[in-house]
């Protein structure tokens, strides 16, 4: 690891002052659970932190307005068990608590989860010491210099929105539940205060997969709102090689708003087999209007899936993905009230 | 590798924790150079290359404060300046638990704490939990259900028991399975940890 000089900003003002002063190498720190992760595997190599935690009023949790708003350092532990949540927005909840342990959600930041790194190993592991592009080639580390995962192992890569360049899967529960809730997300940088919808937060890899967030590295996230939606019921159902602590192999975050068995609207968003959290259109439009049947379900959840790419090991994600589709889809409408 | 790279590491000389320390890969290049008698001293001498920060906090209830490197693990520092050894690295990664440790009374992983960032705050580990020679009634628990076997995650899943039990997260065997599941114990003692956290759960003993 490189020798680092690290600080703590006392205001977003001088974060971001601290940051433009530091240059390319600088990093802002909040949780660190990423950062100073890949740091340890030589995958970040930052000479400067600029740790954010100390900024006041930026973690406070708000449920009474007209939308949930969450600060950008407020942690996941504690907006997964706020009363208003857990108690009104089971896919929230749940995309946190499914997410990590219960260590990991006491320093994991809610702002600091959207910008979570691929568990691709060969984007974590392939970093090498000595080696510029590493032991294994990664477009996203290295711009350039290949993908060991295209016909290697990638039972644990995407069949959604997948490149020539990168299939690394996207690993985050909150981001794919945020995306169902159509959250937005609130910056602040160089340039003063911006917001911009999820949906337009993530870049698919194309052939720049190293561009992943569709954000200057000078801006920080502040804040993320919800719209509140008291009519809709909803769940985020993740599927895992264990039942507990593990990335997804396919989960959905789903929110319907039914009238008696019949969908009105339904938002789906998918995790685990996309390179970006992923809204399944083709699946709400499958639903919306009829009444929900198990049948109906799959074939909806079968519909997110055409035109998935699979590669040599993660076919079964287009079948496991429809039925999580389906389950999630039928446990959100059992939650009606 | 990282022996040929002072900038990246800090070595003192090849002892048996620095070879654990640097994990299979490095430590089998690393073991090599040591055959030849003399080829050892050829070694990077140590060098500290690190920028220094000064800290202060509280550990176990005793304040410290000291100069340390600002890239350093808050479970490195435990273990390696203040003599914690008690908090045990597993992975160094977040993923297996045992380096779990109470900041500000929460658990956290110490792996994936910059040591940096618990300047100010108040740590405890399992060398803080008895009060004298009298153990925490989670400690005296996990010997009664024999919660464990080779022990080395034992530290890290009483710091998480305790927790459970003080949340309320402890109603159920799903309750305290879901809870302790950042904690992997490879010798598959659970049967015994989710009995030691039920049993001190129902005795309504301080968890």
């Amino acid at each position: 690891m490189r020798p680092i000089s690290y600080t703590r900003a006392g205001t977003l003002e001088a974060a971001v002052k601290a940051f433009t002063a530091a240059g390319a190498d600088a990093r802002y720190l909040a949780g660190g659970t990423t950062l100073y992760d890949l740091m340890k595997l030589g995958v970040e190599r930052p000479a400067h932190l600029i740790d954010l935690t100390g900024i006041a009023g930026l973690n406070i949790i708000e449920t009474d307005g007209d939308v949930l708003r969450f600060g950008a350092l407020a942690l996941m532990g504690d907006v997964a068990y706020t009363p208003a949540v857990h108690e009104g927005y089971p896919v929230l909840s749940e995309s946190l608590l499914k997410a990590a342990s219960q260590q990991l959600r006491n320093m994991a930041t809610v702002g600091g989860n959207l910008l979570q790194r691929t568990r691709c190993m060969y984007f974590r592991n392939g970093a090498g010491s000595t080696s510029t592009v590493g032991v294994y080639p990664c477009n996203r580390r290295q711009p350039g210099s290949g993908c060991a995962a295209i016909g290697g192992l990638d039972r644990g890569h995407a069949v959604l929105g997948a490149s020539d360049a990168c299939t690394a899967v996207s690993p985050g529960d909150w981001p794919v539940a945020l995306m169902a809730m159509d959250a937005t997300i609130e910056l602040f940088g160089p340039g003063g205060a911006r917001s911009i919808p999820i949906a337009e937060f993530y870049r698919l890899p194309s052939d720049t997969p190293h561009l992943q967030f569709n954000v200057d590295p000078a801006e920080l996230i502040t804040a993320i709102t919800v719209p509140k939606t008291p009519g809709r019921a909803s769940t985020y159902h993740k599927i895992r090689d264990r039942e507990s602590f593990a990335f997804a192999l396919a989960s959905a975050a789903v929110a319907v708003e039914m009238d008696g068995a019949t969908v009105r609207t339904a938002r789906i968003a998918l995790g685990g087999v996309a390179t970006v959290p992923w809204r399944a259109q083709p699946a709400e439009d499958m639903v919306r209007g009829k009444t929900l049947t198990p049948e109906l379900a799959l074939e909806a959840g079968r519909a997110a899936f055409r035109g998935a790419r699979p590669g040599q090991h993660n076919a079964f994600k287009m079948d496991l993905g429809a039925r999580v589709i389906a389950d999630a889809l039928m446990i959100a409408a059992e939650r009606r009230s | 590798m990282t022996s040929r790279n002072p900038g990246d590491t800090q070595h003192s000389g090849v002892t048996r924790r620095t070879v654990l320390g640097t994990g299979a890969g490095v430590a089998a290049a690393t073991i090599l150079p040591l055959q030849p008698d003399a080829q050892a001293q050829q070694l990077p001498a140590p060098i500290e290359t690190g920028t220094t920060i000064r800290v202060s906090m509280s550990v176990n209830g005793q304040a410290v404060s000291l100069d340390i490197d600002s890239r350093a693990s808050l479970l490195d520092l435990l273990r390696e300046r203040l003599g914690f050894t008690g908090t045990k690295k597993g992975c160094d990664h977040g993923q297996c638990g045992a380096c779990t440790i109470h900041l500000d009374g929460r658990p956290v992983v110490s792996c994936l704490t910059l040591a940096a960032k618990a300047s100010g705050r108040e740590v405890t580990t399992i060398e803080g939990l008895a009060s004298g020679e009298t153990l925490h009634p989670m400690q005296t628990a996990f010997i009664d259900h024999d919660a464990l076997q080779c022990g080395y995650c034992t530290p890290g899943q009483i710091m998480s028991a305790v927790a459970c039990v003080h949340q309320g997260q402890a109603t159920n065997r799903d309750s305290i399975r879901e809870f302790m599941s950042g904690n992997i114990c490879r010798c598959g003692a659970y049967a015994g940890i989710v009995a030691a956290i039920e049993d001190v759960a129902a005795n309504s003993r301080e968890g």
